[in-house]
Protein backbone atom coordinates (compact mmCIF):
# COMPACT_ATOMS: atom_id res chain seq x y z
CA UNK A 1 0.00 0.00 0.00
CA UNK A 2 2.46 2.27 0.43
CA UNK A 3 5.12 0.83 -2.29
CA UNK A 4 2.75 0.91 -4.67
CA UNK A 5 2.35 4.46 -4.79
CA UNK A 6 5.78 5.36 -5.78
CA UNK A 7 6.05 2.96 -8.52
CA UNK A 8 2.47 4.53 -9.40
CA UNK A 9 3.88 7.78 -8.62
CA UNK A 10 7.47 6.96 -11.38
CA UNK A 11 4.97 5.12 -13.97
CA UNK A 12 3.16 8.73 -14.55
CA UNK A 13 5.97 10.57 -14.15
CA UNK A 14 7.57 8.91 -18.03
CA UNK A 15 3.73 9.50 -19.15
CA UNK A 16 1.99 11.63 -20.79
CA UNK A 17 -1.34 12.32 -19.92
CA UNK A 18 -4.33 14.55 -20.89
CA UNK A 19 -6.06 17.27 -19.04
CA UNK A 20 -8.79 15.26 -17.97
CA UNK A 21 -5.48 12.36 -16.42
CA UNK A 22 -6.06 9.79 -19.42
CA UNK A 23 -3.17 8.02 -19.91
CA UNK A 24 -1.89 8.62 -23.37
CA UNK A 25 1.31 6.80 -23.85
CA UNK A 26 5.15 7.08 -23.28
CA UNK A 27 7.44 10.17 -22.97
CA UNK A 28 10.19 8.90 -21.15
CA UNK A 29 12.41 11.57 -19.22
CA UNK A 30 10.83 14.37 -20.91
CA UNK A 31 8.62 15.27 -17.90
CA UNK A 32 11.63 15.78 -16.24
CA UNK A 33 12.60 18.18 -18.84
CA UNK A 34 9.48 20.33 -18.44
CA UNK A 35 9.57 20.25 -14.92
CA UNK A 36 13.13 22.26 -15.09
CA UNK A 37 12.23 24.08 -17.73
CA UNK A 38 9.30 25.55 -15.15
CA UNK A 39 10.39 29.38 -14.51
CA UNK A 40 9.11 29.08 -10.88
CA UNK A 41 10.98 26.00 -10.10
CA UNK A 42 14.11 27.77 -8.46
CA UNK A 43 11.84 29.90 -6.41
CA UNK A 44 10.02 27.31 -4.84
CA UNK A 45 13.24 25.40 -4.16
CA UNK A 46 14.25 28.47 -2.38
CA UNK A 47 11.22 28.70 -0.78
CA UNK A 48 11.64 25.01 0.67
CA UNK A 49 14.70 25.10 1.46
CA UNK A 50 13.69 29.02 3.88
CA UNK A 51 10.47 26.73 4.94
CA UNK A 52 12.42 23.72 6.40
CA UNK A 53 15.47 25.41 7.46
CA UNK A 54 14.01 28.09 9.44
CA UNK A 55 10.72 26.01 11.27
CA UNK A 56 13.09 23.10 11.95
CA UNK A 57 15.66 24.61 13.54
CA UNK A 58 13.19 28.04 15.23
CA UNK A 59 11.48 24.75 16.70
CA UNK A 60 14.27 23.26 18.20
CA UNK A 61 15.88 26.18 19.96
CA UNK A 62 12.41 26.87 21.55
CA UNK A 63 11.33 23.13 22.27
CA UNK A 64 15.25 23.05 23.97
CA UNK A 65 13.66 25.14 26.39
CA UNK A 66 10.47 24.05 26.95
CA UNK A 67 11.44 20.36 27.36
CA UNK A 68 13.83 21.94 30.00
CA UNK A 69 11.02 23.61 32.05
CA UNK A 70 9.07 20.71 31.78
CA UNK A 71 11.41 18.52 32.98
CA UNK A 72 11.67 20.21 36.63
CA UNK A 73 8.93 19.80 38.72
CA UNK A 74 6.85 22.83 39.46
CA UNK A 75 2.89 23.50 40.08
CA UNK A 76 0.72 23.29 37.65
CA UNK A 77 2.90 20.97 35.07
CA UNK A 78 0.52 18.22 34.48
CA UNK A 79 -1.49 21.56 33.11
CA UNK A 80 1.23 22.49 30.49
CA UNK A 81 1.95 19.27 29.13
CA UNK A 82 -2.00 19.07 28.47
CA UNK A 83 -1.60 22.65 26.37
CA UNK A 84 1.21 21.49 24.51
CA UNK A 85 -0.99 18.58 23.81
CA UNK A 86 -3.55 20.80 22.06
CA UNK A 87 -1.59 21.96 18.58
CA UNK A 88 -0.28 18.63 18.19
CA UNK A 89 -3.58 17.04 18.23
CA UNK A 90 -5.70 19.75 16.55
CA UNK A 91 -6.26 19.22 12.77
CA UNK A 92 -3.80 20.86 10.98
CA UNK A 93 -6.15 21.90 8.36
CA UNK A 94 -8.00 23.80 11.20
CA UNK A 95 -5.19 25.77 13.01
CA UNK A 96 -4.32 27.04 9.81
CA UNK A 97 -7.76 28.43 8.96
CA UNK A 98 -7.38 29.75 12.47
CA UNK A 99 -4.84 31.76 11.67
CA UNK A 100 -5.86 32.94 8.09
CA UNK A 101 -8.37 34.52 10.56
CA UNK A 102 -5.90 35.62 13.26
CA UNK A 103 -3.77 37.50 10.75
CA UNK A 104 -6.10 39.21 8.89
CA UNK A 105 -5.48 42.52 7.74
CA UNK A 106 -8.82 44.30 8.86
CA UNK A 107 -10.15 41.51 11.65
CA UNK A 108 -7.36 39.69 12.93
CA UNK A 109 -6.12 39.78 16.67
CA UNK A 110 -2.39 39.57 15.58
CA UNK A 111 -2.27 43.56 14.27
CA UNK A 112 -4.98 44.54 16.73
CA UNK A 113 -2.83 43.25 19.60
CA UNK A 114 0.85 44.41 17.66
CA UNK A 115 -0.72 47.62 17.36
CA UNK A 116 -1.95 48.02 21.09
CA UNK A 117 1.53 47.05 21.72
CA UNK A 118 2.84 49.44 20.05
CA UNK A 119 5.21 47.09 17.70
CA UNK A 120 3.19 48.33 14.83
CA UNK A 121 2.65 52.00 13.34
CA UNK A 122 -0.16 50.78 11.27
CA UNK A 123 -2.25 47.24 10.46
CA UNK A 124 0.21 44.89 8.25
CA UNK A 125 -1.40 42.22 5.46
CA UNK A 126 0.74 39.54 6.68
CA UNK A 127 -0.49 36.95 4.28
CA UNK A 128 -0.24 39.16 1.19
CA UNK A 129 2.37 41.19 1.35
CA UNK A 130 5.14 39.05 -0.42
CA UNK A 131 7.57 40.37 3.02
CA UNK A 132 5.62 38.44 5.19
CA UNK A 133 4.21 35.44 4.07
CA UNK A 134 7.05 33.40 4.42
CA UNK A 135 7.71 34.66 8.08
CA UNK A 136 3.95 34.33 8.88
CA UNK A 137 3.71 30.89 7.66
CA UNK A 138 6.99 29.88 9.29
CA UNK A 139 5.18 31.03 12.48
CA UNK A 140 2.60 28.53 12.33
CA UNK A 141 4.98 25.71 11.22
CA UNK A 142 7.07 26.25 15.00
CA UNK A 143 4.04 26.77 16.43
CA UNK A 144 2.31 23.12 15.54
CA UNK A 145 5.77 21.82 15.59
CA UNK A 146 6.87 22.46 18.70
CA UNK A 147 4.81 19.99 21.04
CA UNK A 148 6.20 16.76 19.33
CA UNK A 149 9.79 18.22 19.45
CA UNK A 150 9.45 19.63 22.95
CA UNK A 151 8.31 15.16 23.71
CA UNK A 152 11.07 13.86 22.16
CA UNK A 153 14.01 16.38 24.15
CA UNK A 154 11.86 15.60 26.91
CA UNK A 155 12.63 11.91 27.14
CA UNK A 156 16.04 12.24 25.83
CA UNK A 157 16.54 14.94 29.40
CA UNK A 158 15.01 11.80 31.20
CA UNK A 159 17.42 9.37 30.37
CA UNK A 160 20.60 11.58 31.97
CA UNK A 161 21.11 10.39 35.66
CA UNK A 162 21.07 13.35 37.61
CA UNK A 163 23.96 12.33 39.21
CA UNK A 164 26.28 13.21 36.36
CA UNK A 165 24.80 17.18 37.67
CA UNK A 166 25.98 15.68 41.13
CA UNK A 167 29.50 15.33 39.73
CA UNK A 168 29.73 18.47 38.00
CA UNK A 169 28.55 20.76 40.85
CA UNK A 170 31.24 18.34 42.96
CA UNK A 171 33.63 19.90 40.31
CA UNK A 172 32.34 23.23 40.43
CA UNK A 173 30.55 23.52 37.15
CA UNK A 174 26.51 24.23 37.54
CA UNK A 175 24.01 26.51 35.28
CA UNK A 176 25.24 27.64 31.77
CA UNK A 177 28.45 25.62 31.89
CA UNK A 178 27.08 22.26 32.95
CA UNK A 179 24.15 22.84 30.93
CA UNK A 180 26.62 23.43 27.60
CA UNK A 181 29.21 20.72 28.91
CA UNK A 182 26.91 18.20 30.28
CA UNK A 183 23.03 18.04 29.20
CA UNK A 184 23.82 19.81 25.08
CA UNK A 185 26.15 16.78 24.69
CA UNK A 186 24.32 14.22 26.11
CA UNK A 187 20.74 15.06 24.68
CA UNK A 188 22.80 14.70 21.27
CA UNK A 189 21.08 11.56 20.04
CA UNK A 190 17.78 13.03 20.86
CA UNK A 191 18.51 15.88 19.09
CA UNK A 192 19.29 14.66 16.03
CA UNK A 193 16.37 12.19 16.11
CA UNK A 194 13.84 15.42 16.31
CA UNK A 195 15.90 17.19 13.95
CA UNK A 196 15.66 14.66 10.86
CA UNK A 197 12.08 13.89 12.18
CA UNK A 198 11.18 17.21 12.15
CA UNK A 199 12.76 17.69 8.65
CA UNK A 200 10.94 15.47 7.33
CA UNK A 201 7.55 16.14 8.51
CA UNK A 202 8.14 20.06 7.94
CA UNK A 203 9.20 19.11 4.30
CA UNK A 204 6.24 17.24 3.72
CA UNK A 205 3.57 19.99 5.04
CA UNK A 206 0.69 20.33 3.30
CA UNK A 207 -1.82 22.18 5.04
CA UNK A 208 0.00 25.32 6.37
CA UNK A 209 1.39 26.61 3.10
CA UNK A 210 -1.54 25.57 0.87
CA UNK A 211 -4.52 27.58 3.72
CA UNK A 212 -1.79 30.18 4.12
CA UNK A 213 -0.58 31.26 0.87
CA UNK A 214 -4.30 30.62 -0.36
CA UNK A 215 -5.12 33.89 -1.83
CA UNK A 216 -1.76 34.90 -3.71
CA UNK A 217 -1.61 33.59 -7.04
CA UNK A 218 0.80 32.06 -9.18
CA UNK A 219 3.63 30.30 -6.99
CA UNK A 220 5.83 32.58 -5.46
CA UNK A 221 5.28 31.20 -1.97
CA UNK A 222 5.05 27.63 -2.63
CA UNK A 223 6.84 24.60 -1.33
CA UNK A 224 8.13 21.93 -3.62
CA UNK A 225 4.47 20.09 -1.79
CA UNK A 226 2.02 22.68 -2.75
CA UNK A 227 3.52 22.93 -6.22
CA UNK A 228 3.47 19.83 -7.05
CA UNK A 229 -0.13 19.50 -6.04
CA UNK A 230 -0.72 22.93 -8.27
CA UNK A 231 0.89 21.58 -11.11
CA UNK A 232 -1.47 18.42 -10.63
CA UNK A 233 -4.86 19.33 -10.17
CA UNK A 234 -4.98 23.22 -10.03
CA UNK A 235 -3.07 25.11 -12.40
CA UNK A 236 -3.09 25.88 -15.80
CA UNK A 237 -1.22 23.78 -16.36
CA UNK A 238 -2.60 20.91 -15.10
CA UNK A 239 -0.25 18.10 -15.63
CA UNK A 240 -0.12 14.49 -13.86
CA UNK A 241 3.46 14.21 -15.87
CA UNK A 242 5.26 16.66 -14.93
CA UNK A 243 3.66 16.67 -11.06
CA UNK A 244 4.75 13.16 -10.84
CA UNK A 245 7.96 13.84 -11.93
CA UNK A 246 8.51 16.66 -8.95
CA UNK A 247 6.73 13.96 -6.96
CA UNK A 248 9.24 11.15 -7.82
CA UNK A 249 12.20 14.16 -7.04
CA UNK A 250 10.35 14.97 -3.55
CA UNK A 251 10.33 10.68 -2.21
CA UNK A 252 14.00 11.07 -3.38
CA UNK A 253 14.43 13.92 -1.00
CA UNK A 254 12.52 12.26 1.88
CA UNK A 255 14.35 9.12 1.42
CA UNK A 256 17.44 10.77 1.90
CA UNK A 257 16.63 12.34 4.75
CA UNK A 258 15.21 8.75 5.95
CA UNK A 259 18.58 7.12 5.49
CA UNK A 260 20.27 9.80 7.40
CA UNK A 261 17.62 9.46 10.46
CA UNK A 262 18.17 5.64 10.28
CA UNK A 263 22.48 6.58 10.30
CA UNK A 264 21.94 8.86 13.77
CA UNK A 265 19.06 6.69 15.13
CA UNK A 266 21.76 3.97 14.51
CA UNK A 267 19.08 1.50 13.51
CA UNK A 268 19.41 -2.14 14.26
CA UNK A 269 17.02 -4.85 14.70
CA UNK A 270 17.02 -5.02 18.64
CA UNK A 271 17.48 -8.54 19.91
CA UNK A 272 13.87 -10.09 21.14
CA UNK B 1 20.14 24.90 49.84
CA UNK B 2 17.46 27.21 51.49
CA UNK B 3 14.25 26.23 51.49
CA UNK B 4 13.14 29.75 50.79
CA UNK B 5 15.21 30.29 47.24
CA UNK B 6 13.65 26.75 46.63
CA UNK B 7 10.29 28.17 46.94
CA UNK B 8 11.11 31.61 44.76
CA UNK B 9 12.55 28.81 42.18
CA UNK B 10 9.61 26.59 42.16
CA UNK B 11 7.36 30.03 41.74
CA UNK B 12 9.26 31.49 38.72
CA UNK B 13 9.07 27.90 37.21
CA UNK B 14 5.09 27.66 37.41
CA UNK B 15 5.09 31.10 36.66
CA UNK B 16 7.30 30.32 33.24
CA UNK B 17 4.60 27.68 32.76
CA UNK B 18 1.55 29.46 33.23
CA UNK B 19 2.99 31.48 30.51
CA UNK B 20 3.62 28.61 27.82
CA UNK B 21 0.48 27.32 28.44
CA UNK B 22 -1.48 30.65 28.15
CA UNK B 23 0.79 31.19 25.03
CA UNK B 24 -0.40 27.74 23.32
CA UNK B 25 -3.87 27.67 24.31
CA UNK B 26 -4.26 31.66 22.82
CA UNK B 27 -4.69 30.88 19.22
CA UNK B 28 -7.64 27.99 20.33
CA UNK B 29 -8.75 30.29 22.64
CA UNK B 30 -9.64 32.93 20.05
CA UNK B 31 -11.17 29.99 17.67
CA UNK B 32 -13.71 29.34 20.75
CA UNK B 33 -14.91 33.07 21.22
CA UNK B 34 -14.72 33.47 17.58
CA UNK B 35 -17.13 30.51 17.47
CA UNK B 36 -19.78 31.99 19.88
CA UNK B 37 -19.69 35.30 18.32
CA UNK B 38 -22.79 36.54 15.66
CA UNK B 39 -22.08 36.93 12.29
CA UNK B 40 -22.73 40.97 12.63
CA UNK B 41 -19.61 41.02 14.79
CA UNK B 42 -16.84 39.41 12.64
CA UNK B 43 -16.81 42.42 10.71
CA UNK B 44 -15.98 45.32 13.29
CA UNK B 45 -13.19 47.33 13.85
CA UNK B 46 -10.78 46.83 15.78
CA UNK B 47 -11.82 43.70 15.99
CA UNK B 48 -12.85 42.70 20.00
CA UNK B 49 -11.24 39.45 21.65
CA UNK B 50 -14.47 39.01 23.39
CA UNK B 51 -18.47 38.84 21.93
CA UNK B 52 -20.63 41.49 23.09
CA UNK B 53 -23.14 38.90 22.68
CA UNK B 54 -22.53 35.62 23.36
CA UNK B 55 -23.90 33.25 20.67
CA UNK B 56 -23.62 29.43 22.00
CA UNK B 57 -26.40 28.93 19.12
CA UNK B 58 -23.87 28.80 16.11
CA UNK B 59 -22.59 25.04 17.79
CA UNK B 60 -26.67 24.47 17.24
CA UNK B 61 -26.60 25.82 13.84
CA UNK B 62 -23.24 23.50 12.72
CA UNK B 63 -24.81 20.07 14.54
CA UNK B 64 -28.16 20.64 12.48
CA UNK B 65 -26.51 21.27 9.59
CA UNK B 66 -27.35 18.54 7.08
CA UNK B 67 -23.60 18.91 5.31
CA UNK B 68 -21.87 19.22 8.22
CA UNK B 69 -23.68 15.93 9.28
CA UNK B 70 -22.68 14.66 5.95
CA UNK B 71 -18.47 15.06 6.45
CA UNK B 72 -19.36 14.08 10.41
CA UNK B 73 -20.33 10.87 8.70
CA UNK B 74 -17.67 10.40 6.14
CA UNK B 75 -14.70 10.95 9.00
CA UNK B 76 -16.54 8.87 11.79
CA UNK B 77 -16.76 6.06 8.93
CA UNK B 78 -13.33 6.48 7.77
CA UNK B 79 -11.78 6.86 10.66
CA UNK B 80 -13.38 3.79 12.82
CA UNK B 81 -13.16 1.63 9.51
CA UNK B 82 -8.96 2.42 9.22
CA UNK B 83 -8.90 2.13 12.71
CA UNK B 84 -10.44 -0.95 12.72
CA UNK B 85 -7.82 -2.17 9.44
CA UNK B 86 -4.71 -1.44 11.47
CA UNK B 87 -5.36 -2.94 14.67
CA UNK B 88 -6.59 -6.58 12.91
CA UNK B 89 -3.42 -5.96 11.01
CA UNK B 90 -0.78 -4.79 13.29
CA UNK B 91 -1.88 -7.31 16.35
CA UNK B 92 -0.69 -10.16 14.77
CA UNK B 93 2.52 -8.89 13.30
CA UNK B 94 3.65 -7.23 16.10
CA UNK B 95 3.24 -10.24 17.93
CA UNK B 96 4.98 -12.36 15.80
CA UNK B 97 8.04 -10.10 15.18
CA UNK B 98 8.40 -9.75 18.96
CA UNK B 99 8.20 -13.18 19.69
CA UNK B 100 10.13 -14.86 16.41
CA UNK B 101 13.04 -14.42 14.34
CA UNK B 102 12.30 -15.43 10.99
CA UNK B 103 14.17 -14.70 7.85
CA UNK B 104 13.12 -11.38 6.49
CA UNK B 105 12.15 -9.76 9.60
CA UNK B 106 15.05 -7.60 9.86
CA UNK B 107 13.79 -6.38 6.34
CA UNK B 108 10.31 -6.65 7.54
CA UNK B 109 10.80 -4.10 10.53
CA UNK B 110 13.23 -1.92 8.35
CA UNK B 111 10.44 -1.48 5.63
CA UNK B 112 7.81 -0.86 8.47
CA UNK B 113 9.59 1.89 9.76
CA UNK B 114 10.28 4.02 6.57
CA UNK B 115 6.82 3.59 5.60
CA UNK B 116 6.01 5.64 8.69
CA UNK B 117 7.94 9.04 7.39
CA UNK B 118 6.05 8.72 4.14
CA UNK B 119 3.43 11.04 4.78
CA UNK B 120 0.81 10.11 2.15
CA UNK B 121 1.73 13.90 0.94
CA UNK B 122 4.58 12.98 -1.11
CA UNK B 123 2.57 10.42 -3.28
CA UNK B 124 -0.17 12.15 -3.60
CA UNK B 125 -0.11 12.41 -7.04
CA UNK B 126 0.85 8.59 -6.83
CA UNK B 127 -2.44 7.73 -4.99
CA UNK B 128 -4.54 9.91 -7.41
CA UNK B 129 -3.52 7.66 -10.28
CA UNK B 130 -3.86 4.50 -8.12
CA UNK B 131 -7.40 4.80 -7.11
CA UNK B 132 -8.27 6.85 -10.64
CA UNK B 133 -7.31 3.16 -12.41
CA UNK B 134 -9.03 1.42 -9.62
CA UNK B 135 -12.47 3.15 -10.04
CA UNK B 136 -12.25 4.19 -6.20
CA UNK B 137 -12.15 7.86 -6.32
CA UNK B 138 -14.99 9.29 -4.30
CA UNK B 139 -15.46 5.83 -2.07
CA UNK B 140 -15.16 5.32 1.52
CA UNK B 141 -12.38 2.70 0.68
CA UNK B 142 -10.03 4.83 -0.57
CA UNK B 143 -10.17 6.58 2.12
CA UNK B 144 -10.06 3.74 5.11
CA UNK B 145 -7.17 1.96 2.99
CA UNK B 146 -5.16 5.07 2.78
CA UNK B 147 -5.63 6.07 6.23
CA UNK B 148 -4.99 2.12 7.10
CA UNK B 149 -1.68 1.55 5.42
CA UNK B 150 0.07 4.97 6.26
CA UNK B 151 -0.76 4.18 9.97
CA UNK B 152 -0.34 0.71 10.22
CA UNK B 153 3.73 1.60 10.72
CA UNK B 154 3.34 3.41 14.35
CA UNK B 155 0.79 0.83 15.27
CA UNK B 156 3.01 -1.82 14.67
CA UNK B 157 6.30 -0.58 16.41
CA UNK B 158 4.61 0.24 20.04
CA UNK B 159 2.73 -3.03 20.04
CA UNK B 160 5.68 -4.88 19.33
CA UNK B 161 7.54 -2.75 22.18
CA UNK B 162 4.23 -4.16 24.34
CA UNK B 163 4.66 -7.19 23.44
CA UNK B 164 8.10 -7.62 23.90
CA UNK B 165 8.66 -6.33 27.35
CA UNK B 166 5.83 -9.06 28.56
CA UNK B 167 8.31 -11.83 29.54
CA UNK B 168 8.17 -14.88 27.44
CA UNK B 169 8.15 -17.35 30.74
CA UNK B 170 4.47 -15.29 31.95
CA UNK B 171 3.32 -16.91 28.48
CA UNK B 172 4.79 -20.34 28.90
CA UNK B 173 3.73 -20.84 32.40
CA UNK B 174 0.15 -19.70 31.30
CA UNK B 175 0.57 -22.96 28.52
CA UNK B 176 1.91 -25.11 31.40
CA UNK B 177 -1.66 -24.19 33.79
CA UNK B 178 -3.52 -25.85 30.83
CA UNK B 179 -4.30 -22.56 29.02
CA UNK B 180 -3.10 -24.26 25.93
CA UNK B 181 -1.40 -21.30 23.39
CA UNK B 182 -4.17 -19.15 22.00
CA UNK B 183 -5.65 -19.11 25.98
CA UNK B 184 -2.48 -17.63 26.87
CA UNK B 185 -2.53 -15.62 24.18
CA UNK B 186 -5.91 -14.41 25.03
CA UNK B 187 -6.00 -14.31 28.90
CA UNK B 188 -2.34 -13.07 29.47
CA UNK B 189 -0.41 -11.38 26.65
CA UNK B 190 -3.38 -9.26 25.23
CA UNK B 191 -5.11 -7.85 28.74
CA UNK B 192 -0.98 -6.88 29.61
CA UNK B 193 -0.71 -5.45 26.67
CA UNK B 194 -3.62 -3.44 26.26
CA UNK B 195 -2.52 -0.17 27.30
CA UNK B 196 -0.31 -0.73 23.72
CA UNK B 197 -3.69 -1.43 21.88
CA UNK B 198 -5.57 1.45 23.12
CA UNK B 199 -2.31 4.01 22.55
CA UNK B 200 -2.54 2.46 18.96
CA UNK B 201 -6.03 2.35 18.94
CA UNK B 202 -6.13 6.10 19.61
CA UNK B 203 -3.43 7.46 17.38
CA UNK B 204 -4.82 5.54 14.48
CA UNK B 205 -8.40 6.93 15.08
CA UNK B 206 -6.54 10.60 15.29
CA UNK B 207 -4.28 10.69 12.62
CA UNK B 208 -7.45 9.33 10.25
CA UNK B 209 -9.52 11.87 11.98
CA UNK B 210 -7.19 14.77 11.02
CA UNK B 211 -6.08 13.59 7.25
CA UNK B 212 -6.49 16.24 4.88
CA UNK B 213 -4.41 15.94 1.57
CA UNK B 214 -5.50 12.50 0.45
CA UNK B 215 -9.15 13.64 1.22
CA UNK B 216 -8.72 16.88 -0.35
CA UNK B 217 -7.45 14.79 -3.87
CA UNK B 218 -9.69 11.54 -3.53
CA UNK B 219 -12.78 12.59 -2.45
CA UNK B 220 -13.97 15.29 -4.96
CA UNK B 221 -17.67 14.77 -4.48
CA UNK B 222 -19.06 17.02 -2.10
CA UNK B 223 -21.42 14.38 -0.26
CA UNK B 224 -18.30 12.22 -0.13
CA UNK B 225 -16.27 14.91 1.97
CA UNK B 226 -14.91 14.09 5.40
CA UNK B 227 -15.16 17.25 7.91
CA UNK B 228 -11.37 18.62 7.11
CA UNK B 229 -12.35 18.76 4.19
CA UNK B 230 -15.88 19.66 4.29
CA UNK B 231 -15.27 22.70 6.84
CA UNK B 232 -13.24 24.70 4.73
CA UNK B 233 -16.70 25.31 2.29
CA UNK B 234 -17.53 27.84 5.40
CA UNK B 235 -15.41 30.16 4.20
CA UNK B 236 -14.66 30.82 0.57
CA UNK B 237 -14.28 33.69 -1.92
CA UNK B 238 -18.01 33.73 -1.93
CA UNK B 239 -19.01 32.79 1.64
CA UNK B 240 -17.51 33.81 4.85
CA UNK B 241 -19.34 32.08 7.95
CA UNK B 242 -16.00 32.33 10.24
CA UNK B 243 -18.12 31.39 13.21
CA UNK B 244 -19.59 28.16 11.92
CA UNK B 245 -16.11 27.26 10.87
CA UNK B 246 -14.79 28.20 14.28
CA UNK B 247 -17.85 26.45 15.89
CA UNK B 248 -17.23 23.25 14.16
CA UNK B 249 -13.41 23.11 14.03
CA UNK B 250 -13.84 23.36 18.12
CA UNK B 251 -16.27 20.11 17.60
CA UNK B 252 -13.94 18.39 15.66
CA UNK B 253 -11.25 19.49 17.78
CA UNK B 254 -12.08 18.90 21.61
CA UNK B 255 -12.65 15.12 21.45
CA UNK B 256 -9.37 14.04 19.70
CA UNK B 257 -7.11 16.12 22.51
CA UNK B 258 -9.25 14.09 25.05
CA UNK B 259 -8.13 11.49 23.41
CA UNK B 260 -4.97 12.69 22.78
CA UNK B 261 -3.92 13.34 26.39
CA UNK B 262 -4.79 9.83 27.19
CA UNK B 263 -1.72 8.29 24.92
CA UNK B 264 0.56 10.78 25.51
CA UNK B 265 2.75 9.05 27.78
CA UNK B 266 3.43 6.11 25.11
CA UNK B 267 3.83 8.35 22.02
CA UNK B 268 6.98 9.28 22.12
CA UNK B 269 8.47 5.79 22.19
CA UNK B 270 6.41 4.81 19.18
CA UNK B 271 7.24 8.06 17.45
CA UNK B 272 10.81 7.53 17.33
CA UNK B 273 10.80 3.80 17.13
CA UNK B 274 14.45 2.82 16.37
CA UNK B 275 15.75 6.13 17.88
CA UNK B 276 16.02 7.27 21.27
CA UNK B 277 14.67 4.75 23.85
Amino acid sequence: MVVYPVLELVRASLGRYSITGLHRGWVGPRNYGRLLEQEALSTVVGNTVTWVVMVVAITIVISLGLAQLLNESFPGRRLVRWALIVPWAASLIMTSKLFVWLYDYYFGLVNRALSAAGLVARPVDWLGDDATVMGAMIAVGVFVSLPFTTYVLLAGLQTIPGEVYEAARVDGASGWRAYRSITLPLLKPALLVAAVLNLIYVFNSFPIVWTLNDRNPGFAHDTMITYMYKIAFKSALRDVGVAAALGVVNVGVILLAVIAYLRVARWREEPV
Amino acid sequence: MAGGAGLIRRAVLAFAGLLLAAALLAPYGAMLLTALKPEAELRITPPRLLPVTWRPQNFWTVLCDPEFQSWLRVSLVVAVASTALVIVAAVPAAYHTARHRFPGRGAFLFLVLVSQMFAPTALVVGLYREFFELGLINTYAALVLVNAAFNLAFAIWILRAFFASIPREIEEAAEVDGCGHAGALLRIILPVALPGIVTATIFAFIAAWNEYIVALTLMTDAGMRPLTVGITSYVTAYVQHWDLLFAASVIAIVPVVVLFALIEPYLVGGLTAGGVK
